[in-house]
């Protein structure tokens, strides 16, 4: 505020020796924001809302994805959905993900924490630990997929250590979402811990000195200046994780394709629209499930509301 | 006001641009006037680059003023059918499967009645909408399943099996007397499992569609629907299937193969080249590579579904139509794009592939499907999605699997009616 006031005072001193150039340079200075804003404004609408929009009106249409003319038809999809039990079915699959997320979070914070005190090899370390999410997801399900086949790494390693005739770890059915949703953990923890380990280190170094003069233990110090002080870090990690496990897509997608009753939401999402021909009905799926991460989102909200002044 | 002035501008501009576009060059000098650049869509992403290069060479001696340029899709099915809703898809592509019928004339330019081009051309009422032609095959392909006959005769078996028990016991055989998985269902890959609906009418005839359209329970004993699924069900559910098919592979099954780990896959012709070509990498013979007809006989004869592959039709929208069609006329008659994939030539009369030579022993009737009568093109295909049985697809087969291994809910009999009512109420929706 002070260097917009700044600029304001000199373009009036300027104005008072040339009379008619006020005006533009103050017009520009109005103008400077949305220009600055236009292009990801830009980006967003053009790539965001308007093909939300389009999504909305495809989902009262019972389009096939081809045809040149979108029958409209109601909230038909709408009825549709929430009278075919098979439809939310699939969300129990996403139960799995949900605790492999609750797992995630506790160990990455546990390695954010540990890292972020004097350990040795702690750079080696924290490299290790983010460096799956630096992986493309394609690459993630190759190589999860010859890691879980039959005789395939993870067996050979059990093997070494006695254990063998290892179960089907993608085609016994009910283990299937665990390798899965362990996949997942083992891809996204690194995410998880980087933004821990970046609100743990901004945490001012004499509020330990201060607990350590006091005799505090390290679980006190944990419980009682870091837990708080990256409460809304932890805050945000949740929501992404419950929306993150209603829209699994990703790792199942590439590793199964949805077989074996892995199939997520998305996955039958993508196979209405793409192996049926039932655009319109899987727009609809799309516009509840984002209803529903929108209502899960605002409950989180309401039930963990946002501390402000965190230490104080 | 300034603004208003652009806007025009711009509007006026697009509309010279757009009829600049559409009144492009129809041809020039060169063989029958014909030039310019047509872009060629292609789903084989692994000859892209040398053999279709050779046969623009070669097409090049009669067109020399024509530039053919190929665009190779590796999702060919999937990616296509969503550039269709653009108007840029090419000049010459294949014709997705995804395409009704009665959409055929939305996207493709017709290229001329089924009377006229019947006479030249099999496979011609596979894209064809009201007397109207808008697809010719590449190639043809007969249906049945592949397999490594050194396998099968260590296992005491030399000829084809004539009933779906006489087949469940040769793979049984194979199980016991050989090394080799009897059977591979791709399952992970999921398309080679829509390979057993490609033998419809192996079993039922050539109007296998229209039969199956007026079933209300197509998966009862002694359907055809019926006949290819539960075999594929006791072949699984006996565990004659490889151990784990979530994990399975099909460029290494292809090898499996050929190497004889693996005796036997339901696939098209079209696979054999292939497998033969394997042979070589990982060690066999190609003549132990081959191919067979289903295990069932109609008036005492084994029937082979013959089939075309992919159709290559022009784009409506395409602006050099003379030269598209130069290229696909030179395509399906002189290129030898049929022979050298071991398929059966597009045009009537040619002689029938290396890859068929069993059927000829055995003496194998190739059955064409009857086109559907007018007004129920797409009735299948109306049926199938709205019962959402994708019957060209993975999805139902690949339940079919796990409920046959144990892995999924239900059993034989619920799992068949479960379909059977699916497509009965999809039936009775489309009546309309």
């Amino acid at each position: 505020m002070a260097v917009m006031s700044g600029t304001t005072a000199r373009v009036r001193a300027a104005g008072s020796r040339s009379p008619g150039s006020p005006r533009p340079a103050r017009r520009g200075w109005k103008i400077t924001p949305w220009l600055f804003l236009a292009v990801p404004l830009g980006l967003l609408i053009l790539f965001t809302y308007v093909p939300v929009a389009n999504m909305v009106w495809y989902s009262f249409t019972s389009w096939d994805g081809l045809d040149a003319v979108k029958e409209p038809v109601g909230f038909q999809n709408y009825v549709e959905i929430f009278t075919r039990p098979e439809i939310f079915r699939v969300f129990l699959v996403s139960v799995y993900y949900l605790v492999g997320a609750f797992l995630q979070l506790v160990l990455a914070m546990y390695f954010a924490t540990v890292l972020s005190f004097s350990t040795r090899f702690r750079n080696w370390f924290k490299g290790i630990i983010f460096f799956p999410y630096l992986l493309n997801g394609v690459a993630i399900g190759l190589v999860f997929l010859f890691f879980f086949r039959p005789g395939g790494t993870l067996d050979a390693l059990l093997a070494l250590v006695g254990v063998q005739d290892g179960p089907q770890w993608l085609g016994d059915p009910s283990l299937v979402n665990v390798s899965l949703a362990a996949t997942s953990v083992w891809r996204y923890m690194g995410l998880n811990f980087v933004l821990f380990l970046g609100a743990i280190q901004s945490i001012p170094t004499e509020l330990y000195e201060a607990a350590e003069l006091d005799g505090a233990s390290s679980w006190q110090k944990f419980r009682f200046i870091i837990l708080p002080s990256i409460s809304q870090i932890v805050g945000l990690s949740l929501i992404l994780a419950v929306s993150g496990a209603l829209s699994v897509f990703e790792i199942p997608f590439i590793m199964t394709g949805g077989a074996n009753g892995s199939e997520t939401f998305v996955i039958q999402t993508i196979n209405t629209a793409f192996k049926f021909s039932k655009v319109g009905l899987a727009s609809a799926m799309a516009v509840v499930l984002l209803l529903l991460v929108l209502l899960v989102s605002w409950v989180q909200r309401r039930f963990f509301p946002e501390e402000k002044g965190d230490l104080a | 006001m300034a603004r208003k002035h652009a806007a025009s501008a711009l509007a006026v501009m697009t509309a010279l641009t757009l009829t600049a576009c559409s009144t492009g060059d129809d041809g020039g000098s060169g063989e029958g006037g014909l030039s310019g650049t047509i872009t060629v869509l292609t789903n084989r992403t692994d000859i892209v680059e040398t053999t279709l290069r050779d046969y623009v060479t070669e097409f090049q001696k009669t067109y020399p003023d024509i530039d053919v340029e190929f665009e190779a899709i590796t999702d060919y099915e999937g990616d296509v059918s969503i550039r269709l809703n653009s108007q840029d898809y090419g000049d010459v592509l294949l014709v997705p499967n995804s395409v009704t019928k009665d959409q055929l004339p939305q996207f493709f330019e017709p290229l001329d009645t089924v009377d006229a081009l019947s006479a030249t051309y099999r496979f011609i009422d596979e894209q064809a909408y009201e007397g109207q032609v808008y697809g010719i095959a590449t190639f043809g392909t007969a249906n049945g399943y592949v397999l490594n006959k050194k396998v099968w005769a260590e296992a005491g078996i030399t000829e084809p099996p004539t009933t779906p028990q006489a087949f469940l016991d040769a793979l049984e055989a194979v199980g016991e007397k050989t090394d080799a998985t009897p059977y591979y269902t791709n399952y992970a890959d999921g398309w080679p499992l829509s390979q057993w609906q490609n033998n419809q009418g192996s079993f039922a005839g050539a109007e296998a569609v229209q039969i199956r359209d007026a079933q209300e329970a197509p998966w009862s004993d002694g359907n055809e629907q019926y006949a290819l699924d539960s075999l594929l069900f006791d072949v699984v559910a006996g565990g004659l299937s490889e151990a784990d098919p979530t994990t399975t592979n099909w460029e290494e099954s292809k090898n499996l193969l050929a190497s004889g780990d693996v005796a036997t896959m339901v696939l098209g012709s079209w696979a054999v080249p292939q497998i033969q070509a394997a042979t070589e990498t990982v060690g066999g013979a190609p003549e132990d590579i081959s191919i067979w007809p289903m295990p069932w006989k109609t008036d005492d004869a084994f029937q082979s579904r013959v089939g075309g592959d992919y159709k290559l039709g022009i784009s409506k929208h395409s602006d050099n139509k003379a030269a598209a069609r130069a290229w696909l006329d030179w395509f399906v008659t002189e290129s030898t794009f049929a022979v050298d994939e071991g398929g059966i030539s597009p045009v009537v009369g040619a002689e029938s592939p290396d890859t068929l030579k069993d059927f000829d022993t055995f003496g194998v009737q190739q059955i064409e499907l009857t086109p559907s009568p007018a007004g129920q093109e797409s009735l299948d295909s109306d049926i199938y999605n709205e019962a959402e049985i994708d019957l060209f697809g993975d999805q139902y087969r690949r339940a079919l699997i796990d409920v046959a291994r144990g892995a999924g809910s239900g059993d034989r009999l619920s799992f068949f009616e479960d379909l059977n009512s699916r497509w009965d109420s999809a039936r009775i929706a489309n009546d309309g």
